[in-house]
């Protein structure tokens, strides 16, 4: 897989390297023992056209990622989906359309990709390493047959043109040999380098990648302000490591969310866009270690030994007391409510596993609903949120009693009620009792079974903690390769001659030029150089260049 | 100036550039209307030698004149071979004058997108949404076919330039105009400049590759139609031979690709670290810029390939484009809430 022009290195270069960069021979494999079948298969593998093929196959591959959800990507748009495509998804799932970037086929594409990229960088390395110790190649017998030839008389020996030429084509970097009445020079070997260079370094992104993504974690967590964390797995909301990821590896730190602040824009297009958001944290890296104070917000993360902590988005956690019907305390605290849309319409639950009723009967109860910052009414639309901020903050929820599922042995989400085994608790009329409070309001529960109180209001973060620990080998990687890249597509490899010869007794020099890559302008590089050397000084050389080159002959 | 009045003059600065755009575009015309008079070959004479002396000349000088050989015999002398002279040099003033509009729609456009940035409180690099990514693209098509008009002698690129960069800026505000408004959080950090930079510069040169690609294929079209015997008067004929066309879309989309490279692989993986926490998310908006990417890796291959060079390479270039201008729009009207980078 070459940057460079085929037939500018054909011959030069002839041997392994060559082989892969022409196209496969379109013969049809004639009944091949394995061996040869093998190796018919491998030279196919490692031709240029499968390569363009694979890196075809390979971009259209990655199409249905954009259009279907990822699970890995969105998981709540991807699950969104598939329960709105019920007919869909069974087969999307076998066909991996929800993981797209982890499927056998994506995978397949890109290892094929790979193998044919070292089939095709072996021999060219192998190649480049002899053709680097070589010495630039011997002048071509009749240099005036080149496309670029220059060539003029001059009174200088012979010898100290060639000796002066060595010297100028030094200072244009060129490598140079003296041979017998003649220099040859050689320049920009380093395009083939950086042309390797830049393959190796595509292998080096993708172990970096996979090293990374077998090292590492990603956990999100949501803090209520004012309440802590500490790094560890039980305290985490999702948690996803690489195979090779060690728990006891978890950097020992503790944190807690001090405060948390959000503007939001209040007139014009973006009114109600969340701007200029910050939590303040209190970290301290170890147990013992001193505490510390800083403040994280969209684009500056905290890192703590490796691990870096994210705020990632943020919402409300209404401060809701539930008393029971004896009048004691069943459940108080912030209650984290997950935003819903743009307005941060939030939906939240409250599990109240040890309430006891008036009657002294033992009844958990369940509240499910949602939360509106800035509430509103109509009767169109029922309650909404007119605005994101907190200016008028009110919870609807329903109220169930029955059994909340927690002693099942079977974990669930502290963010979703299982109502299976509950039902509604009704008012006289029957109709189920709706918990309707403003910020400070109460609310008695229908059958002596309570109150619930909304007493305060706490926003929350969501953070993510993640560590990926082979960042710097990928970063390298792409860095390496973008270096390679410039020297595969901007160095221009260039051999140039210089011959001379006694002529009528003056000293006849020939220079002649030849360009490896597209583009350079080996005119201005030849014409500079017959300059240097002398050519045009003497009105009574003969300064002949291009096709004009038989004048010489005639003259000779 | 207050910021408000910054964001009129911006405004303005848009449909005045527009204006001149316009007039160049009509100018560049008038020179090509002028120049069908002559056959291609006097025209074109000037044009390949400094072409071909730019670079590789064995090969651009041999397709050019091989090109344009043809016409030369085939077509008959004018009627009035005296006329041609001073057709000529009609011509020419029109293709000067356009280039001079040009250059005027270029500085007003600047002054259009600099004025946007400082019509936002605070003020900030004029990237914050479509419109004005659309605006600075518009800006550096224009601006680089003026920066490398004489490299390469893009007089023939004259019209598809200020044909393109008018359609693109109406559309920009008919349909992309939104009121400056501040940065969101997401895109305050120095990465904005970078990444958006080299992405806007990576998207004004694959642009201007390809147009060059497009025209290539048409000539590539018109010439195996037998276009050049049926007599050489028109644009096609006065397009730059085949090699030239495609060295031209080569070296901007050559350039162009590293430039892509950094901003896509680079710089946005190093910000999504920073702002989102993960340098490759499989965002929609990441999933095309990868595609785009894999998309000219394999251009560039394919023009080192037997049987790939030329037009097949030139299509591979146009779908990659197509793959870009979709990230660059299509993304955001499909995906638009799918997407982190729905801002963009």
């Amino acid at each position: 897989m070459s940057l460079d022009k085929l037939d500018q290195r054909a011959e030069a270069e002839p041997g392994a390297g060559e082989r892969h960069r022409q196209d496969a021979p379109a013969t049809p494999p004639p009944a091949l023992s394995p061996r040869e079948l093998g190796r018919w298969a491998w030279r196919q593998l490692t031709s240029m056209r499968i390569a363009l093929i694979l890196l075809f196959l390979l971009a259209l591959a990655a199409v249905p990622g954009s259009v279907v959800p990822q699970e890995s990507v969105d998981p709540n748009r991807a699950s969104q989906w598939q329960s709105q495509h019920p007919d869909l998804t069974p087969i999307y799932q076998k066909l991996g359309l929800f993981h797209v970037y982890q499927s056998v086929w994506f995978s397949a594409i890109y290892i094929l990709l790979m193998i044919s990229l070292v089939g095709c960088i072996l021999p060219r390395t192998r190649v480049y390493w002899q053709g680097l110790r070589a010495r630039p190649p011997r002048a071509p017998r009749h240099l005036e047959r080149l496309p670029e030839h220059r060539s003029f008389l001059t009174d200088e020996a012979p010898d100290s043109v060639l000796t002066r030429a060595r010297a100028l084509l030094r200072r244009r970097r060129f490598r140079s040999v003296a041979d017998d009445g003649a220099v040859a020079a050689e320049r920009g070997k380093l395009r083939e380098a950086g042309n390797l260079v830049f393959h190796v370094s595509v292998l080096l992104v993708l172990a970096g990648v996979a090293i990374g993504s077998m090292l590492g974690f990603k956990g999100g967590v949501i803090v209520v302000t004012g309440h802590g964390f500490s790094n560890s797995l039980s305290q985490y909301d999702d948690f996803t490591s690489g195979s090779l990821f060690n728990p006891d590896n978890l950097a020992p730190f503790s944190f807690k969310v001090t405060d948390f602040h959000v503007k939001f824009i209040r007139s014009g297009r973006d009114a109600g866009e969340a701007h200029k958001f910050s939590a303040g944290i209190a970290y301290q890296a170890s147990p013992t270690a001193p505490t510390r104070h800083t403040r994280i917000s969209v684009n500056h993360p905290l890192s703590i030994d490796g691990t870096d902590v994210y705020l990632i988005s943020h919402g409300y956690a209404p401060h809701i007391t539930v008393r029971d019907g004896q009048g004691h305390v069943a459940y108080s605290g912030p209650v984290v409510f997950l935003p819903e849309n743009p307005t941060f319409r939030s939906f939240g639950v409250v599990k109240v596993p040890d309430a006891v009723a008036a009657d002294g009967k033992r009844e958990q109860l369940g509240l499910e609903g949602e939360f509106y910052p800035t509430y509103a009414f109509t009767m169109r639309t029922g309650p909404f949120s007119v605005f994101p901020d907190a200016k008028n903050p009110a919870i609807s929820m329903l109220a169930y009693r029955g059994d909340l599922g927690l002693d099942s042995g079977v974990p669930q989400s502290v963010y979703t009620l299982d109502t299976k085994h509950m039902r509604p608790i009704r008012k006289a009329d029957g109709r189920p009792e709706r918990v309707d409070l403003m910020l400070g309001q109460s609310r008695k529960l229908p059958d002596g079974l309570g109150t619930v109180t909304f007493d305060g209001l706490s926003r929350f973060v969501k953070l993510q903690v993640s560590s990926s620990p082979a960042d710097w080998l990928a970063l390298l990687g792409v860095s390496l390769a973008l270096l390679g890249l410039l020297g595969s597509l901007f160095i221009r490899p260039r051999r140039v001659w210089v011959k001379v010869r006694r002529e009528g007794g003056r000293t006849l020099v020939e220079v002649a030029g030849l360009d490896r890559s597209a583009g350079g302008d080996l005119a201005g590089e030849l014409d500079a150089l017959a300059t240097g050397l002398g050519a045009g000084s003497d009105d009574t050389a003969a300064a002949t260049a291009g096709a004009s080159a038989p004048e010489v002959e005639d003259r000779a | 100036m207050s910021h408000d009045q910054f964001e009129v003059l911006s405004n303005q600065a848009v449909a005045a550039c527009a204006v001149v755009y316009f007039l160049a575009l009509l100018t560049h015309l008038a020179q090509w209307a002028v120049e069908r008079k002559v056959p291609a070959t006097e025209a074109a004479a000037g044009v390949p030698e400094r072409v071909g002396s730019g670079a590789g000349s064995g090969v651009a000088a041999g397709v050019g004149s091989g090109a344009n050989a043809p016409v030369a015999t085939a077509s008959a002398p004018p009627a009035s071979y005296d006329d041609s002279g001073d057709v000529e040099e009609r011509a020419d003033r029109f293709g000067r004058i356009g280039v001079a509009l040009t250059i005027v729609a270029v500085a007003v456009h600047f002054v259009a997108v600099v004025a946007r940035g400082l019509a936002a409180d605070p003020v900030r690099v004029p990237w914050g949404n479509m419109y004005e990514f659309t605006l600075t693209g518009t800006f550096v098509v224009a601006a680089g076919y003026l920066l490398l008009y004489r490299k390469f002698s893009l007089s023939w690129l004259a019209p598809v330039v200020t044909g393109f960069v008018l359609v693109t800026l109406m559309a920009d505000v008919l349909l992309l105009y939104s009121p400056v408004s501040p940065l969101r959080d997401a895109l305050q950090s120095p990465w904005l400049i970078i990444h958006v930079v080299a992405a806007i510069i990576a998207t004004g040169a694959f642009t201007i590759g390809g147009m060059a690609s497009v025209l290539y294929l048409v000539k590539e079209r018109w010439l195996a139609k037998g276009g050049a015997q049926r007599g050489g008067h028109g644009y096609l004929a006065r397009l730059p031979g085949l090699a030239a066309l495609d060295r031209v879309a080569y070296r901007t989309q050559a350039f162009a690709f590293p430039v892509w490279t950094f901003a896509a692989l680079i710089a946005g993986p190093i910000w999504a670290k920073h702002a989102w926490g993960s340098y490759w998310g499989w965002d929609p908006k990441e999933v095309w810029a990868f595609i785009t990417w894999v998309v000219y890796a394999a251009y560039l291959h394919a023009r080192a390939t037997a049987g790939w060079r030329g037009r097949a390479a030139a299509i591979v270039a146009l779908v990659g484009l197509a793959t870009l201008w979709f990230n660059f729009i299509g993304i955001n009207f499909f995906f638009g809430s799918g997407s982190m980078h729905s801002y963009a």
